[in-house]
């Protein structure tokens, strides 16, 4: 009970400790990347130190995406604030409200002088994080998209012969694959992202009222609908049928992917290095299934991933710093460095043609995949993004529903009416919260 | 007449106790009392605009049908844990009473646990029954039974139940072990003599004589699972699948330090604080009058 409270003073005192003084002004860079990706993080941010002396970016790597916004907003509460921190693209509605606490980095670039035009960006990515009149309002960063991984090997065993591009090719590779031994047909992480958000603007249809939630607060949750109720209901047959097997939230389920349990996974372009680190078998990457009977074709998916932010309340010359860095980390060569470790799409037009003349996508075939379905079309109103308040709790939400589809103690029509009532709920609460 | 001794008032026993009651302000009384009064508020993450709304957070919670189940949760998960770590410690008890030979390597051997972290323990748990990867899967897989706490309520219940109750053997091992030696030896040779075997021995004498220390640890151990499970289940379910595993702990945290609603939050940590409060009071009565017997 007191733990709560505890931890946030001990997560304070420590902070304290930090600021070291130093001949070179220090930016604190807060960020979520962990293991492989944490170590490319350092990486960047030192060969950036090593381009000039001025200044110091000291990434610090607080947890996983959600500890990480917890930090930065408590680190604000007791003014011990980072410069950057790296966050999610489903807390962008709670950043863009708090409106004393961000400094928008288009804003920021001009403040200090610093060459910036927000035209260079991908348009799927930059949509995401503009505000209604047009500005940008955090750095792009690790974006991606969720693509259909398959297992090449597999398929051939069992005489898949061409990649499924509809649930129903998916529904036939998986009773295939499972007759001829496999465990399960195919199995996905990130759930409400991969299978309503994504599943929505694939489809061409809004997940809520109000563009998405772009255009006001008073945006309602709508993804009761019919299509998305009969996905989830065929994804519930299939889990009892054994053609798809869950295997958790977030990426938890990667290892059914990689140790060839379900030849078929559905994740975030972003899982390439770990997919390539671990499968001992040849894999590719394609686009999202859609249902043909819904659409004629699929409109464009929409990302996931992290943007920096920077934060108010420091000296006006270490935003100096902090602009120098974000140019630096969005140049073309360190961008296409990044794409092409990762898997996380190149956030600029340059670091992709960058790519391209590198001749990456020729010797890593698929790897384009994620960048050329967001912009497979122009983005519509339903395809661009969403933006709800308290999405990480709705979220959760949805993962609970949906995982009570999965274990069968509830209909998909229910789970889904459920999720929308008690998402609207907490719409509204942060309606009233940041009038 | 009563003769008073009068002592010369001296400052150093309070600057003796000074630092405890420095710690208990800083700590405990200070935090509690932001709670209290955060639990009135509904505030954005940041605390850029803040709103008084009185009781509105907690008649939410009333409200809320999915705190009324976490509490129910609660209470299944506490009576389970209890249950199961208490009569194993209480047999394992018994056992080691009666070794002759080698007893304090077993004592040693069945305490080590304790000193186990919660969240190390809710790893070591996950890494046995993880559905992919797991030994007992495997095992449990081979005899025809599937495995999947990611997605299957009641095994993510009975896994953190298994896990918690583990980490609390060592200490009601501990606590029965004592009160059977405190047993004078005479009332069990007496009974022997009598011609009682060792079960009924057990039940007759040992049993009803450590009544006190099974009712304390009976309270030690609501309150364990209560409270200080919060690592095992963050490790093993994070209150999944579909909040099955949702005690009111880790409701404070997942709305609080997730969802960032800090008011809603805080009025669950003051209700929390009052049900530990009742605990304790009803503990000490009890204690105080060391249960009939």
């Amino acid at each position: 009970m007191f733990k709560s409270t505890f931890m946030a003073i001990s997560a304070f005192s420590c902070l304290a400790t930090i600021n070291v003084a130093n001949a070179a002004t220090e930016v604190q860079w807060w960020h979520a990347m962990g293991g492989a990706n944490g170590d490319r993080v350092n990486k960047i941010a030192e060969d950036f130190n090593a381009t000039q002396s001025d200044y110091k970016v000291v990434p610090v790597y607080k947890g996983n995406y959600t500890e990480t916004m917890t930090a930065a907003v408590a680190a604000f509460r007791a003014k011990k604030q980072p410069h950057i921190v790296q966050v999610f693209e489903v807390g962008t509605a709670t950043m863009m409200a708090a409106k004393g606490a961000v400094y928008p980095i288009e804003q920021l670039m001009k403040d200090v002088g610093e060459e910036f035009d927000s035209s260079d960006y991908l348009p799927a990515v930059v949509s995401y994080y503009t505000s209604p009149n047009g500005k940008l309002l955090s750095m792009p960063f690790n974006s991606s998209t969720p693509v259909l991984w398959y297992n090449k090997d597999a398929f051939k065993k069992a005489g898949v012969e061409a990649v499924p591009t509809t649930w129903k090719e998916m529904e036939e590779a998986s009773r295939k694959l499972v007759a001829n031994g496999s465990k399960c047909g195919f199995s996905f992480g990130w759930q409400s992202w991969v299978q309503i958000e994504n599943f929505s603007a694939w489809h061409n249809m809004p997940t809520g009222s109000k563009d998405n939630g772009f255009s006001g607060l008073d945006t309602e949750l709508t993804f009761n609908n019919k299509t998305v109720k009969r996905h989830i209901k065929n994804l519930g047959q299939w889990q009892k049928d054994g053609l798809f097997d869950y295997g958790g939230r977030r990426g938890d389920s990667l290892p059914k992917f990689t140790n060839g349990e379900c030849a078929m996974w559905m994740n975030s372009s972003a899982y390439y290095g770990s997919i390539k680190e671990q499968a001992k078998f040849d894999f590719g990457q394609a686009m999202l299934p859609f249902y043909s009977d819904v659409v004629s074709k699929p409109q464009n998916s929409i990302i996931g991933g992290a943007t920096l932010w920077t934060l108010k309340g420091h000296d006006q010359d270490d935003y100096k710093g902090v602009a120098k860095f974000m140019t630096y980390l969005s140049s073309p060569e360190v961008q296409a460095w990044w794409h092409q470790e990762t898997g996380y799409v190149p956030i600029t037009k340059a670091a992709y043609s960058l790519s391209q003349e590198q001749g990456f996508y020729e010797s890593n075939p698929g790897t384009d995949t994620a960048i050329k379905q967001l912009s497979l079309n122009e983005p519509t109103l339903n395809s661009s993004g969403l933006r709800y308040g308290n999405f990480v709790q709705i979220r959760d939400i949805i993962n609970e529903e949906l995982e009570a589809v999965w274990n069968d103690s509830k209909s998909a029509d229910d789970a889904m009416d459920t999720a929308v009532e008690r998402g609207n709920k907490l719409l509204r609460k942060f309606e009233k919260a940041n009038k | 007449m009563i003769k008073r001794v009068h002592f010369n008032v001296s400052a150093l026993p309070y600057i003796l106790v000074a630092p405890q009651v420095a710690i208990t302000i800083i700590f405990f009384i200070w935090p509690a009392t932001q709670a209290l009064y955060q639990s009135f508020l509904v505030e954005d993450a940041f605390g850029l605009s803040t709103e008084f709304v009185w009781f509105d957070n907690y008649k939410e919670l009333m409200n809320d049908p999915y705190y009324l189940g976490a509490f129910k949760t609660t209470v299944i998960f506490s009576i389970l844990v209890a249950g199961l770590s208490m009569g194993v410690s209480l047999i394992l008890a018994a056992m080691a009473d009666r070794v002759i030979k080698g007893a304090t390597t077993y004592r040693t051997l069945l305490i080590w646990p304790y000193a186990v972290a919660p969240a190390i323990a809710g790893a070591l748990w996950v890494f046995i029954f993880d559905p992919t990867l797991g030994i007992i899967t495997y095992i449990f897989n081979f005899l025809g039974y599937s495995w999947n706490h990611k997605l299957n309520g009641d095994q993510a219940m009975l896994l953190v139940v298994i896990a918690a109750a583990w980490k609390q053997i060592s200490y009601n091992f501990l606590f029965f072990l004592a009160g059977m030696q405190a047993i004078p030896k005479s009332l069990i040779e007496a009974a022997a003599i009598d011609g009682a075997g060792p079960t009924k021995r057990f039940w007759t004498i040992i049993f009803p004589l450590i009544s006190p220390t099974t009712f304390f640890l009976l309270v030690i151990n609501i309150v364990y699972a209560f409270f200080e499970t919060f690592g095992i289940i963050h490790a093993v379910t994070q209150g999944g699948p579909a909040n099955s595993t949702q005690i009111l702990v880790y409701k404070v945290f997942n709305d609080g330090f997730v969802g960032l609603d800090l008011g809603g939050s805080a009025a669950q940590s003051v209700i929390l604080m009052v049900i530990v409060i009742i605990l304790t009071a009803v503990q000490f009565r009890y204690v105080e009058k060391k249960v009939a017997y």
